[in-house]
């Protein structure tokens, strides 16, 4: 880049090669009146692109339930803040960093880590717990490994340093990833309900500071990259990625907080996406009033840096704020106690105008409302996604064995231990993991509140999403509220993070949509809302989209922590029952896919009246003390939940199929909606009668004990099979052993 | 009984710490790294973290620290140091402890539970833990590979010096025992006078009545009990 970019005109094609569309650049010159020169196309491109803008979401994200008498804070700010009780509030979200972790899957995950938990804590939140989701192509394919490997390393690098616990989340593999994988992170704090931090700038004068790490060359372009998709040159953008430096984050934690303490701050707002350009105007724009920037105040890495890379530079560890004017000097000790930078880099104005000044001259100045307000909106066309036909238990071929099926499952890429993963992931820092990995959900313990648990889970089923995109999205949030209530915990509300492909393709479009109808309707239907989010568009390589994968991510409240379940048989004599029923569902069920080889028909419907039903008494016999040891059926069905819950205590079963209205394979392996396993002391004879009284299904499957799973009288399959089985893929796999 | 935990900006295990000496019954404060002394107290301790980040060799720029100036010269008088974790690292880099801490021989994170047996009992620092006690504790670090050259480890285990070793749980496998190729399962060691150990699991991590193991809660006892 020349020395003053400002030089070169624009033209249609550089505005072009900014991602703007013509109609994108024809609204510039009219929103401004004149041509802009290359610092204020860039601005536009950053704050219109698709990952800043939403331009192609907006319109069916507004139709999502995101409030509730709990909610303090919806979507739009930094983070979801939602009331927990005893003064204070969790502070949430979930965000994408797809496709720098492609590039370069080390440090494309670190700064995904790095940049939720700067959402997390920017709002006065200390981040508690982490979650992550990954999903990666096939396993057989050429650059899975390496991605994985990276990936794990490098949220592990970056949470490990920080000392926050990495408590949970969802791995899993399929070919339509294999060119485009996804890493969505999930950070969850914890703050006074009273000291929320939002982003507005106020008071005309106010100093605005910027603090945290110097700017260099990095990232810039980010954004932009997030925005378009994958071709054969994607290698090339390896360095529009950022490199994380998890240090200096928490240090700008720590220092951050500290400042909080105080009552210095009127905004603050992280650099993420778009750095310095997006966080300026978002807090001028939230605040009705302009900002004047001095960018030679710009703490900077490298030298000769353009009003142009220092507005789109996506360096890390960077925080933009306005302070009370008489604070500036209590702020700047904390700082430099901190050894961080904190430099005053502009001031509030009322002209409604970002101003931009560089070597004492303008280099931009723009009107804040037009580029937030005035960003492109699309309603894309959309193509309703086919219905796939059900597939009838009795069309689904019997297995040689059972035994061997479930063998097979839960030594599958997908089913198979993620140990080799979370044991990579500092899940016990703070001290308050009180779950672990490998349940349903992790619990950790308030801080400060001895007794008081939080819970937290993530999940969807992109292949159910994939052959029905609304059943799909429904499923996703009834599974966190599942996932909640087998440990006992009050579902309160959910982030979501949306990948798709490419929105212009209506086939693409299609899914999106049908996606977010179910997403809100479960949401409505379980009281669950949507507190904050995250979309991830383009997701495709060479026009092949990723499966549909609508990410949800969850807590809930356990308001006695001596009242919670965990998914191990609690002792041997125990009687075990299956909560809820079912017709043996196959159609898009990892047995018909692993087993039968075959990835087709329709999702198990979710009845969301049952779902709500189930979940509410189970919640209620574990908060009632009586249900001890639960585990919720999902993928691989009741087989495999059985066997995850052996194998978590140590403890053996023998099981037998209660009827006989289902094929043996379809009842074990069927993925049928809104099921639990529990184990009891006794006959089980009470907790049947109350689940008769509730309305809820309650079958006896058999009794807890010995050294093996049996399973309808077949041979026993030791502990030690099922262990090596379980725990042997993901392991041997990384050691370079073919998938 | 007072311990003073020291912070370094990138310490992250101080809070851990500090609940497992409170839930023993004694008091403990912070001290900054940049302090020229550590305040007057019964026990100093360095807790776990990445102290200025380690993105060196762990622990190599917190051993120069000012506060780790007054640290070596109060271990050297006889005042009793642990160190846990980056902890470890830093008493090794500050050269009160022998050998090095390598890489992980996974050369992966490994956070999980080991075993631990006491193999010699060093008052006040192994608290009431008994020779030959096995306690589940677990572990959270990169670097914990313990080497020492043939003389060194001679030495530590002629002055009965290496206090604990990774061993086999109940049912675990061999294999699975030593999280990270320590040289001889060491875990643990302390100085000759022993007054400083370090050990790279974390038994703050297992004293808490929601923790999933209380097998330190004797180890911190005991300190208490002995200092107090």
């Amino acid at each position: 880049m020349s020395a003053d970019p400002n030089t070169i005109r624009v033209t249609p094609n550089i505005a072009a090669e900014h991602g703007l569309t013509a109609d994108e650049y024809a609204k510039i010159l009219e929103i401004i009146g004149r041509e802009p020169n290359l610092t204020e196309l860039g601005i536009f491109s950053a704050m219109w692109n698709e990952h800043c803008s939403y331009k192609s979401s907006r319109v069916w994200l507004k139709t999502l339930p995101t409030t509730a008498p709990w909610v303090i804070c919806g979507p739009g700010e930094n983070a979801g803040v939602v009331d927990i009780g005893d003064g204070l509030a969790a502070v949430f979200k979930m965000e994408s960093h797809n496709h720098p972790s492609f590039i370069e899957p080390h440090q494309g995950a670190a700064t995904g880590v790095g940049g939720i938990m700067r959402d997390v804590f920017t709002m006065g939140a200390r981040p508690v717990a982490n979650l992550n989701v990954l999903r990666f192509g096939a396993p057989e394919h050429a650059k899975t490994r390496y991605l994985v490997g990276g990936v794990v390393s490098g949220i592990g690098s970056y949470g490990n340093c920080m000392g926050v616990p990495t408590v949970g989340g969802q791995t899993s593999f399929h070919a339509s990833y294999n060119g485009n994988n996804l890493v969505n992170a999930m950070c969850v704090g914890i703050a006074p309900a009273d000291r929320i931090f939002y982003a507005a700038a106020g008071a005309i004068g106010a100093p605005v500071v910027y603090v945290g790490s110097k700017t260099g060359r990095d990232g810039i372009h980010g954004a932009s990259m997030a925005s378009a998709e994958f071709n054969e040159d994607t290698e090339e953008k390896r360095p529009t990625v950022q490199v994380g430096d998890p240090f200096t984050e928490k240090l700008l934690l720590e220092a951050c907080l500290e400042l909080m303490a105080t009552d210095s701050i009127i905004g603050i707002q992280d650099m993420g996406a778009a750095g310095l350009t997006c966080s300026s105007v978002e807090m001028a724009d939230k605040g009705n009033v302009g900002m004047d920037l001095d960018l030679d105040a710009v703490p900077q890495r490298e030298a000769g840096m353009s009003a142009y890379e220092l507005m789109l530079s996506e360096s890390q560890e960077r925080m933009l704020m306005v302070l009370k004017p008489e604070a500036e000097a209590q702020a700047r000790a904390i700082f430099e106690k901190w050894e961080l930078d904190f430099a005053v880099v502009g001031r509030i104005i009322d002209t409604g105008r970002l101003v931009v000044s560089k070597d004492g001259k303008v280099q931009a100045d723009l009107p804040v409302r037009p580029l937030s307000d005035e960003a492109p909106l699309y309603n894309r066309p959309w193509n309703e996604t086919p219905q796939r036909p059900l597939i009838a238990a009795g069309d689904v071929p019997a297995p040689n064995s059972i035994n061997d099926a479930l063998l097979n499952l839960i030594g599958s890429a997908d089913l198979s231990s993620r140990r080799w993963i979370f044991e990579q992931y500092d899940h016990l820092v703070m001290g308050r993991t009180v779950q672990r990995p490998g349940g349903d959900a992790a619990v950790i313990e308030v801080p400060d509140r001895p007794g008081k648990g939080l819970a937290v889970t993530t999940d969807c089923t992109p292949r159910y999403c994939q052959a029905d995109p609304f059943e799909g999205g429904k499923q996703a949030v009834a599974e966190t509220f599942r996932n909640l209530s087998a440990v006992g915990a009050r579902p309160l509300a959910t982030t979501d993070c949306l990948n798709f492909g490419n929105p212009e393709r209506p086939d693409v479009m299609g899914t999106f949509v049908g996606a977010i109808k179910g997403l809100g309707e479960a949401c409505k239907a379980l009281d669950m809302p949507i507190v904050s989010g995250n979309v991830s568009l383009y997701n495709e390589t060479n026009g092949k989209a990723v499966q549909p994968s609508p990410q949800i991510g969850a807590i809930g409240l356990i308001d006695d922590l001596d009242r919670t379940a965990r998914i191990g048989f609690g002792g041997t004599q125990h009687t075990i029952l299956m909560l809820g029923d079912g017709v043996g569902h196959l159609g898009a069920s990892l047995y018909l896919r692993e087993i039968a080889g075959r990835e087709e028909g329709a999702p198990p419907p979710v009845d969301l009246a049952a779902e709500r039903r189930h979940g509410d008494f189970v919640r209620g016999q574990i908060e009632a003390g009586k249900v001890t040891c639960c585990h919720d059926i999902s993928d691989g069905g009741a087989l495999v939940a059985l066997a995850e819950m052996a194998l978590a205590s140590g403890i053996g079963a023998s099981v037998a199929m209660p009827h006989e209205n289902l094929p043996h394979h379809a009842f074990w392996f069927g993925e049928d909606q809104g099921r639990y396993i529990v184990a009891v002391e006794g006959d089980g004879a009470d907790l049947q009668d109350a689940a008769n009284r509730a309305g809820v299904p309650a079958l006896v499957l058999g009794m807890t004990g010995g050294d093996a799973l049996t399973v309808d009288g077949a041979s026993p399959i030791s502990l030690g099979t099922l262990r090596e089985t379980f725990e042997g893929w993901l392991p041997r796999y990384m050691a370079g052993e073919p998938a | 009984m007072k311990a003073a935990i020291v912070v370094f900006p990138g310490t992250n295990r101080e809070v851990d710490m500090k609940d497992a000496f409170e839930r023993a019954g004694a008091s403990a404060v912070m001290a900054w790294h940049g302090d020229a002394e550590v305040p007057d107290c019964d026990l100093i301790v360095l807790p776990g973290g990445f102290a200025y980040g380690d993105y060196l060799r762990c622990g190599a720029m917190a051993a120069h620290s000012p506060i780790m100036k007054d640290v070596v010269k109060k271990a050297n008088a006889g005042q009793p140091v642990l160190g846990v974790c980056n902890g470890f690292q830093i008493l090794i880099e500050a050269r009160l402890l022998p050998g090095a801490l390598l890489k992980n021989a996974s050369l992966a994170f490994v956070c999980r539970d080991v075993h631990l047996r006491l193999d010699h009992a060093i008052k006040p620092l192994t608290g009431n833990l008994v020779e030959g006690d096995v306690i589940r504790v677990p572990v959270a670090h990169g670097d914990g590979n313990y080497f020492a050259d043939v003389e060194t480890l001679k030495r530590l285990e002629g002055e009965g010096r290496i206090a604990f070793r990774y061993v086999a749980g109940p049912g675990e496998a061999e294999s699975r025992a030593n999280p990270n190729g320590s040289t001889a399962d060491i875990a643990g060691i302390v100085n000759e006078k022993g007054n400083v150990l370090g050990m790279m699991p974390h038994p703050e991590d297992a004293t808490g009545p929601r923790q999933q193991s209380l097998d330190a809660v004797p180890l911190f006892a005991g300190i208490v009990e002995a200092l107090s």
